[in-house]
């Protein structure tokens, strides 16, 4: 059998991002695959040097607009580290909020795309639905749909009152009523489990070497979830990672219906608990000096990132490993052997973000 | 007289989408105008992958130099009267990217635009407006 290899992308109508893979196919097999990245590369680490360090924030937060409000969030803790700024509880919860309310749009964004990659037209409709009102909820809170800026270098901008609070709360009571009209759906589908299921084996030990990041590496039953460092309020809420075992594309599925419902608690347990108090600390005059880290758990995974502060108002360097790029080589793992029908759903299936991989 | 063709084509225009290096917000909020709230299928706009079907050419992001073929090609295969769309402040001008060593700044740098769509992210209901605008000047192209 003579092999023939072409390309699924750059514009492919399954992703609304732009990467190529390379697939050499035998037959209907797929027997090799080869990433071409670049064609979202904008340079923003090295743009990032260029400004001062507080206007980053913004910068940061537009990596990536689905998981904007985790982006912005890591840059802050980050920059508060180095100058060892203590920020008040009731940022911390309220970062807890956004980031959750995030986290619960970007896994309804996903779960309706994962439907619409094998022509589920109705029910990506209907998941696109229940996140509108998520976003709803995010604009009546911050002001903006998707890149919210309301994290700035010690605390948040904005405060949530006892009366967004409680339309919140109805918001979000309305939005569980649609999750769990939707996820019963992904649970028993046939038509779904035969697209998903024992697609896109990724085993457990393989996930593990592979350095695979977030649901994918949750979903090959590694209990890896960096909100159990306790960053922010999530130290107090009793957070629990979501794990699954078969490794599948239906597990990984899974994995983001539990965490979906499990954002909602903790959306609700952070509001029950919101302390009162400043919404900022003040921000003394040195700019960062030294080394710090920090590792934050965005919907796609672990997101790492470095910077070497000089003392001047602009960084030395900043380094930002995002969860897609950590996920891309257990893709490659993935799909070798499996039916070219089946590649677009296995490359929903990490929850890729060029935009974050290629920055 | 609007002749039978440009009528039919202003009823349902199909636009074909291309993201060239954005940060996805405002690619979201493109979709986000697909559904149900703002369901653009009711004015007959259709997305379709293939531009050698589209209309409309709806372009996010500030290009850069890997994409830039890309999104000429796209173009080239788009058959006339086309019209093209930038969705928010990087594709107008390179926006917060502005600074970025591997961005153009704005993707009138590479092929002509028509109607261009401010914000960052851009609102749905701007976009829906930007593309009805779009509509006025596809009927206009003789
Ligand atoms: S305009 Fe702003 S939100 Fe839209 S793609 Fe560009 S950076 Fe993202």
């Amino acid at each position: 059998m003579s092999k023939i290899t072409f390309p699924f992308g750059p514009q492919h109508p399954v992703l609304p991002e732009a990467i190529q893979l390379s697939l050499t196919c035998e037959d209907e097999k797929v027997v090799e695959v080869l990433p071409v990245i670049g064609y979202m590369h904008r340079g923003i680490e090295k743009a990032a040097e260029r400004n001062p360090y507080v206007n980053n924030v913004f910068l940061c937060e537009r990596i990536c607009g689905i998981c904007s409000f985790i982006h912005a969030l890591s840059y802050c803790q980050l920059m508060e580290e180095l100058m060892q700024v203590e920020v008040p509880p009731r940022a911390r919860y309220l970062r807890v909020v956004w980031s959750e309310l995030s986290r619960m749009h970007s896994h309804l964004l996903w779960l309706g795309l994962l439907a619409d990659s094998f022509g589920f037209e109705s029910l990506f409709m209907q998941c696109w639905r229940a996140r509108e009102t998520v976003l709803d909820a995010l604009e009546m809170t911050t002001g903006q749909r998707v890149v919210q800026s309301s994290c700035v270098i010690g605390g948040v901008r904005r405060d949530i009152n006892a009366d967004q609070a409680r339309q919140l709360r109805e918001m979000l009571a309305g939005v569980k009523a649609q999750i769990d009209a939707v996820l019963p759906v992904f649970q028993k589908d046939y038509t779904i489990k035969a697209r998903t299921v024992g697609k896109g084996v990724l085993p457990k030990d393989q996930a593990w070497k592979l350095g695979a990041v977030g649901p994918t590496l949750r979903a090959s039953g590694w209990a890896w979830d960096c909100r159990s460092l306790g960053y922010a309020a999530y130290g107090e809420l009793g957070f629990e990672p979501v794990v699954e075992n078969d490794g599948d594309s239906y597990a990984r599925t899974m994995v983001r219906a539990r965490e979906l419902v499990q954002s909602y608690e903790l959306v609700l347990r952070a509001l029950d608990a919101l302390p009162e108090g400043p919404l900022a600390a003040k921000i003394k005059g040195v700019p960062p000096k030294g080394e710090a880290i920090m590792r934050t758990e965005q919907p796609r995974g672990e997101l790492f990132e470095y910077a070497r502060g000089n003392g001047t108002p602009r960084l030395e360097r900043l380094k930002i490993r995002t969860p897609t790029f950590a996920n891309i080589p257990a893709l490659l793992a993935m799909l070798p052997g499996c039916e070219i029908a089946d590649v677009p759903v296995i490359v929903l299936s990490i929850d890729p973000c060029i935009a974050c991989l290629e920055r | 007289m609007m002749g039978l063709i440009t009528k039919s084509r202003i009823k349902s225009p199909w636009i074909v989408h291309y993201c060239c290096g954005s940060c996805n917000g405002c690619d979201i909020e493109l979709l986000a105008c697909l559904t149900p709230l703002y369901d653009v299928e009711r004015f007959g706009i259709l997305n379709i992958g293939n531009p050698k079907h589209a209309d409309l050419l709806v372009v996010t992001g500030p290009v850069n130099k890997r994409n830039e073929r890309v999104l000429l090609n796209l173009y080239h295969q788009m058959p006339e009267p086309r019209v093209v769309v930038a969705v928010g402040a990087c594709a107008c001008t390179g926006g917060i990217f502005y600074n970025c060593y591997n961005v153009l700044g704005g993707i009138d740098k590479v092929i002509p635009v028509d109607v261009y769509v401010p914000g960052c992210a851009a609102r749905p209901e701007a976009i829906i407006d930007g593309i009805v605008m779009a509509l006025d000047k596809l009927a206009k192209i003789k």
